[in-house]
């Protein structure tokens, strides 16, 4: 076998056109995930903020999912929804964001200043409107904190969703793994470092938009 | 029909996984359990043990002296952003190119450097957090900077230093199950062997097995960490909000 450099850059300028598929690909099953985990996490923390008495279980259920390793979720899951499948993918990636959405959503909610929600309340805001015009509004450093956390550990999983033949950049390292192509395998990596390291800030900025009141402390 | 049928094969897969577990019998996927249990235990142990050295030694120098504090946060923001995939997808080409061949070598190097950030920087939190007053203190009562830092800070700090050493461990016991993949041992062999061999339960049993080895991870080392706490610093229960990635940089792998 011939002696191959370390990357080979005409490789890479011969591959642009797959390399942005792939790069669309992982940023969808990120958003994908994120987005699902989002939805269930809102309605459970809020349930929990609420009612303290859910707060342990579904911190105890949702971190034991948090702990099962992934290769190993994905393996349990590939009877009941298939081995190449996108739903496989999407209930692993969305079962690790729920950890740190409803950790983050409640920790939020729970750093209302009470008086705050005393004066809504005598202004005469229903829980429901107290919960949307002031405690969500809020709380949002929380909540978009524990979103870009979710979001750039979703990042680093959707690799692994290769495996399950999803693409992404993670088909990138697998191509590179299996034929020993150091290009490959180096482009996957490096790329979605840098997708992980641009969503964190483009994330960071958002939120800065969002809370303009917030700006003085922002770190 | 079609649906039942198909609830019943899983059903029945779940119990010959079991059974597997209980008695391997003539499955070939894998080898023997306790062997690739050892092996995975072993993987962890030297990738974590070896991390313990430079990340302790940095976290808590820079706590202390409180210089050159950027090197956390960008080691935990690489930790986070690299996916641990491509760390170990990155070390087997040169490990093999080292002559080390088809061996464990590729996803313990690579283990080695995913178990820094989380140590290096609850090091360093920890440290930091310490009260000024209380640190004051003990310099007024004629501690020497070394005294301080091993008769105050590090007791205070204990509990995250602990803490740390679990988030790393943890990640590591998920992460190892990947070296199957670039043709290592341990817990991961059974998923990787029984998808190639069509041997499903073994697969099953291996997932089983890697997510009460990563469970049990979890728990010793929440109760270390309980028995660490300095009586009267008991952590109260319950979390406070992830506004950056100190303290709580965790991965999954």
């Amino acid at each position: 076998m011939k002696e191959q450099p370390f990357i080979r850059w005409d490789w890479i300028a011969d591959h642009t056109d797959e390399i942005w598929a792939r790069l669309l690909e992982h940023v969808q099953l990120t958003a994908l995930a994120v987005g699902i985990g989002l939805l269930i996490s809102l309605p459970l923390a809020v349930l929990a903020y609420r009612r303290r008495v859910f707060y342990p279980p579904l911190t105890w259920v949702t971190g034991i999912l948090y702990t099962i390793p992934s290769l190993a979720l994905f393996a349990i899951l590939v009877p009941y929804t298939g081995a190449t499948s996108r739903t496989t993918a999407e209930i692993g990636l969305v079962s690790y964001t729920l950890l740190i959405l409803i950790r983050n959503i409640v920790a939020g909610l729970d750093g209302v200043a009470a008086d705050v929600k005393e004066a809504a309340r005598g202004m005469g805001y229903s829980p429901n409107q107290l919960l949307l015009r002031v405690e969500i509004p809020l709380a949002l450093p929380a909540i978009a904190a524990g979103i870009r956390i979710a979001t750039v550990t979703t990042i680093g999983l959707v690799t692994i969703t290769a495996l399950l033949g999803q693409g992404g950049l993670g088909y990138f390292i697998l191509l590179g793994l299996n034929r020993v192509f150091t290009t490959a395998t180096m482009l996957g990596a490096v790329l979605s470092a840098l997708l992980a390291i641009l969503v964190d800030r483009l994330l960071i900025l958002a939120e800065q938009r969002l809370t303009p009141w917030s700006r003085a402390r922002a770190a | 029909m079609v649906e039942s049928a198909r609830g019943m094969i899983i059903a029945s897969l779940i119990g010959d996984a079991f059974t597997w577990l209980q008695d391997p019998g003539d499955a070939f996927a894998g080898g023997d359990i306790s062997q690739r249990i050892v092996e995975h235990l072993g993987m962890v142990g030297i990738s974590v043990g070896a991390a313990l050295i430079p990340a302790l030694a940095a976290g808590l120098a820079i706590g202390h002296t409180r210089r050159a504090e950027f090197v956390t946060v960008t080691v935990a923001n690489l930790g986070r952003a690299i996916p641990s995939f491509a760390i170990l997808a990155f070390f087997f080409p040169i490990t093999l190119k080292l002559g080390l061949g088809l061996s464990n070598w590729p996803a313990i190097i690579a283990l080695f450097f995913l178990a820094i950030p989380p140590i290096l920087t609850n090091a360093y939190v920890g440290v930091r957090e310490v009260d000024p007053d209380v640190t004051e203190a003990a310099r007024g009562m004629g501690m020497s900077g070394w005294q301080i830092l091993r008769r105050v800070e590090l007791p205070i700090a204990g509990p995250l230093i602990v803490a740390g050493i679990r988030t790393s461990a943890v990640q590591v016991v998920a992460t190892a199950t990947l070296a199957a993949l670039v043709a290592g041992g341990g817990l991961g062999r059974f998923i990787v062997d029984g998808f190639a061999l069509n041997e499903y339960e073994v697969v099953l049993g291996g997932a089983i097995l890697v997510a009460l080895l990563a469970i049990a991870t979890e728990v010793v080392f929440s109760v270390i960490e309980k028995v660490v706490s300095p009586g009267g610093l008991r952590r109260k229960t319950g979390f406070a909000p992830v506004y950056t990635d100190m303290a709580q940089t965790s991965e999954v792998g």
